[in-house]
């Protein structure tokens, strides 16, 4: 690229604006690095206790990250025009992939996700949770903001159509982030508040019907479950009291690391997944949640300057998404861990345990990054 | 990018930045709400929560005490607990309970009493307890178990502390055995004392002692994971075993009466006069406490309950019978010290008596009659004239008032339960009982230990040893002491006493002459036990009619029917001249007192005295 050259032009510059510390430039956006890394490191702590001290757990988490930070790396380094150029035969696989799985896919979890590729595994409603955002932002950039009514929906068309097919397989939670994704991108393009109010409306109005004719047994039963835990304390609901005994019971300092009786005693369900936050929760107490919050906010606040700092549409549209898509994960994590909504297995960033959700995870903070460091000096 | 316009792009990135600042507050907002939720759960709720999480992760598991054993007055073991491995099954978690029991058949040997005493026991049990399908493994059986355990769900084998009574069927009457706790006995016992206790005392000393042998229960706190798996014990209260009982049984003793019985039916109790410690308590038949232990199978109990021996019927205790001839020495007792008669007191036996104005003849039992006849001949020889005689003389109250302070008709206050109480009967009794006057002839019958009297064979044996030691009365008991593991004696019971107002001491004397001339003259009606023993025996025979004998018809043992043949009494005590032992025999339909039950009370002395370690 040119960056090089701008360099050599203004070499100040270089090292202020862009972030680029070593001189012949890897692509890396140092304070998201930072906070990304310690994320990592708090997770594989938690992790060692929440799997009842398994090194075996921890190695493989820890050569997971290392892919993972290696994948955020190696897209960094992709300027974002090319990233933009791919967009729409990404999102084309993407969704060749969802209808493969539809046919043929491997029977898993008593759902369809996963495609096997032979080698690997692959579940392309991952990919699809950065291939919608993108294709949104790419087809919003090409048209005026804030979007025309005709923009509007065909970018509502591209969102729909790959969640229609994610939720059939069935992933609920999995399609409404990825519908959340797209969501943002909408939402950020400038489209005006009472269309907003309008679709919030209908959508409201969606809710009975999705109940009555969308949606499956046990859907139902999560969100009734979610609603009353106390209707089913050994059943479904018995993941959510457990996990709010461990959370309420680690008080304002928590037990102290390895010190959770409800995680070391397997109580917490799924206590290295998707409910890894209630272990944290139970051996670090509420002050170990202010600093977790804390940098996880450090993390949404730096990915939302970056995308302030975005050059153009698309870039700008695709880090604004990414980022808050980010932090619906934590929110969505939490909230669902300590019984606000609804459970719907979605793992907390870089800190629960498992393999594809963090690549993709990843692969968008190293969009991030590119998106920063990539950027070419315009005045403004 | 395609439409580079610096106005539109001053204008989406205004937009944009607009839009930023919504999402941040929204973000703001959602922060704000789950640090609230955290306050709610973590600062709020903490305690709740603390007290919720505890109660997972702490459970509290009861541990039984191990029961005390029970000890004759040598040290003998009576009652024990042996380690036994047994197999258990929780039925709820059995898909096919006649399948399991069929594919554990084929690995340990299960008997079709084991099967139905299992069923027997699921029906009666709390869900999701364990009911044993075997006890007793041997090591290859447990083995074998182990190694086929996973296609077992719910079958497990436990290692348990099982009760045993070593010497069988030898002391059941008087030890009883333990049992799986009833509903019924859930009831009676302190619930938070028995929460790990399965058995409990159901007769006998077990019944009566539970208290002492059972033991204070213990706790382990221990902590469980969400499998209910116990993790590790935080701490523990150690249960406190029961006490060790130590009995006056002799089991040696025991051996020998239960021996001379045989194959005859009856009871035999012997007692120290001194003290009032049993000795021993026999009653035949008898059966194997250690079937009832962990439930015996019905086959089995009705074997035992239709069986005419009744070997479940305690003859010691419950057992009423006529004291027939064995009433006399007491009654010679009362006429003399309630001055109706001295020893030199003579009456003239034809043979049969009348009352005045009545035909009916109360027959002698030597159709013959025995001549004159004092006192000492009267007993030596069982005159029943004599003792028609001298009832009428006496009249059935006074005779009634002065028996009732040797303990007749009365219970004996014997620390087991289940005893009789006999019949010592007066003109207010029949009132009381039949609503019908008195007639005097049955004041007669009464004289010689017929009608309505009745008697444990125990009571027989408290009464004599009240006789022979000169009026001191004794209450009879077998609780010995209690002691700890260490054999220390921890609690020696005192046992309630009384004593007679004699009269004259040559009124006592005079009779217990009698009794020893039973044993130790020619003419004596148990003379065949006098071998020439450096001691002397006072005795008495008795027989107890069963069937009645029409007047004018003539008894002839052999050609009666065992079971209406009479019933065979002795009472004895030695040395006469300062009793150490009583005893009391009863042989059902044995036939004459002398020849069956005599010699059974003769080997139970003679051992006593002779052959087994002298009473401290």
């Amino acid at each position: 690229m040119s960056i090089n050259r701008q360099k050599h032009y203004e070499p100040w510059v270089d090292r202020h604006k862009q972030g680029t510390l070593f001189r012949r430039g890897l692509h890396l956006d140092w304070p998201l690095l930072a906070g990304l890394l310690i994320l990592s490191g708090i997770g594989l702590i938690v992790l060692y206790s929440a799997s009842g001290q398994d090194m075996d757990h921890l190695w493989r988490q820890a050569t997971r990250l290392g892919l993972a930070f290696g994948v955020m790396i190696g897209v960094a380094q992709i300027p974002p025009h090319h990233i933009e150029r791919w967009t729409p035969w990404l999102f084309g696989a993407g969704i060749l992939m969802l209808l493969a799985v539809e046919a043929v896919g491997d029977i898993s979890k008593g759902a369809q996700r996963w495609l096997d590729l032979g080698i690997i595994r692959f579940q392309p409603s991952e990919l699809m949770k950065l291939a919608v955002p993108m294709m949104v932002a790419w087809y919003l950039a090409e048209t005026r903001l804030p979007p025309s009514l005709k923009a509007t929906g065909v970018a509502a068309a591209l969102i729909f159509i790959p969640v229609g097919l994610i939720a059939m397989q069935p992933d609920l939670g999995t399609s409404l982030l990825v519908c959340a994704a797209g969501v943002f991108v909408v939402l950020l393009s400038g489209i005006s508040w009472r269309f907003i109010g309008i679709i919030a409306f209908l959508g409201t109005c969606a809710v009975p019907l999705m109940w009555f004719f969308g949606m499956h047994d046990y859907q139902r039963q999560r969100v009734l479950t979610f609603l009353d835990p106390g209707t089913d304390p050994l059943g479904t609901g018995y993941h959510i009291i457990q996990s709010m005994i461990a959370i309420g019971s680690g008080g304002l300092y928590g037990k102290g690391w390895l010190n959770g009786t409800q995680s070391q005693l397997d109580f917490i369900p799924e206590r290295s997944t998707d409910f890894i936050f209630a272990v944290f929760a139970e051996e670090f107490g509420f002050f170990g949640i202010v600093l977790l919050l804390t940098i996880y906010l450090f993390v949404i606040l730096r990915g939302l300057y970056i995308a302030s700092q975005a050059q153009n549409s698309f870039t700008r549209l695709l880090a604004g998404s990414l980022t808050i898509t980010f932090f619906v994960y934590v929110a969505v994590n939490i909230g669902m861990v300590s019984g606000l909504l609804p459970v719907v297995g979605v793992p907390l960033p870089l800190i629960s345990y498992g393999g594809t959700s963090m690549i993709t995870l990843m692969t968008g903070f190293g969009i991030l990054m590119s998106i920063q460091t990539h950027r070419k000096l315009v005045t403004t | 990018m395609s439409q580079f316009d610096l106005k539109d792009h001053l204008r989406e990135n205004q937009l944009f930045t607009n839009r930023t600042i919504v999402a941040l507050v929204g973000i703001t907002l959602v922060i704000t709400a789950i640090i609230i939720r955290m306050v709610y759960l973590q600062v709020i709720g903490h305690e709740h929560y603390s007290t919720l999480s505890q109660n997972n992760r702490v459970g509290i598991v009861p541990l039984a005490p191990t029961r005390g054993l029970i000890l004759d007055r040598n040290g003998v073991i009576l009652a024990q607990n042996l380690p036994s491995f047994s197999l258990e099954i929780v039925a709820e978690r059995v898909k096919d309970m006649d399948l399991i029991i069929k594919q554990l058949a084929a690995i340990v040997e299960i008997s079709e009493r084991d099967v139905d005493r299992f069923k027997e026991q699921l029906q009666q049990q709390r869900r999701f307890q364990p009911a044993t399908l075997r006890f007793r493994l041997n090591e290859t059986e447990v083995a074998r178990l182990a190694v086929n355990r996973h296609r077992f769900p719910g079958v497990e084998v436990q290692a348990r502390l099982v009760r045993y009574y070593p010497q069988t069927a030898l002391t059941v009457h008087a030890i009883g055995y333990v049992g799986r706790i009833s509903e019924k006995d859930e009831q009676e016992i302190e619930a938070a004392n028995y929460a790990a206790t399965t058995h409990i005392g159901k007769l006998g000393i077990e019944k009566a002692y539970e208290d002492v042998l059972h033991g204070t229960v213990g706790y382990q706190r221990v902590e469980t994971n969400a499998f209910g798996r116990m993790v590790r014990v935080l701490d523990r209260i150690e249960p406190v075993p029961g006490q060790n009982i130590v009995l006056t049984l002799d089991t040696e003793l025991q051996r020998v009466a239960r021996d001379a019985m045989g194959e005859e039916i009856g009871a035999v109790v012997a007692i120290n006069p001194k003290n009032g410690e049993i000795l021993t308590l026999v009653s035949t038949g008898d059966f194997d406490p250690n079937l009832f232990v962990n439930g015996i199978d019905r086959k089995t109990y009705k074997e035992l309950q239709e069986s005419p021996a009744r070997p479940l019927f305690n003859r010691a205790l419950q057992g009423q019978y006529p004291p027939g001839s064995t009433f006399k020495p007491f009654v010679a007792l009362a006429g003399q010290e309630l001055g109706v008669i001295d020893a030199e007191h003579t009456v003239f036996c034809r043979g049969w008596y009348s009352l005045k104005g009545s035909t009916h003849r109360y027959r002698d039992w030597k159709k013959e009659g025995h001549g004159t006849t004092d006192l000492k001949k009267a007993v030596i020889e069982s005159c029943d004239v004599y003792f028609y005689e001298l009832a009428q003389a006496l009249g059935v109250d006074r005779l009634h008032d002065y028996l009732t302070q040797f303990g007749f008709g009365r219970r004996t206050g014997i620390d087991i339960a289940g005893e009789a109480t006999g019949i010592l009967p007066s003109t207010r009794w029949k009132r009381d009982t039949y609503n019908k006057p008195w007639y005097l002839g049955e004041t007669l019958i009464t004289g010689i230990g017929q009608g309505y009297t009745l008697t444990t064979p125990l009571q027989l044996a408290v009464t004599t040893a009240t006789l022979a030691n000169g009026g001191q009365y004794h209450q009879p008991h077998l609780l010995g002491s209690i002691v700890n593991a260490q054999t220390e004696q921890l609690f020696v019971p005192k046992h309630p006493s009384s004593t007679i107002k004699k009269v004259d001491n040559r009124h006592w004397q005079a009779v217990i002459d009698g009794m020893i001339n039973v044993v130790h003259s020619d003419r004596g009606t148990a003379r065949r036990l006098d071998h020439g023993q450096p001691y002397q025996i006072g005795g008495k025979t008795g027989t107890a009619q069963v069937a009645g004998i029409k007047q004018g018809a003539k008894y002839n043992e052999d050609e009666t029917p065992k079971h209406l043949r009479d019933h065979a009494l002795f009472i004895a005590f030695a040395p006469a001249d300062d009793p150490t032992i009583a005893v009391a025999v009863i042989v059902e339909h044995g036939g004459h007192g002398g020849s069956v039950a005599a010699p059974i009370a003769g080997a139970v002395i003679d051992h006593y005295l002779q052959g087994a370690a002298p009473p401290p």
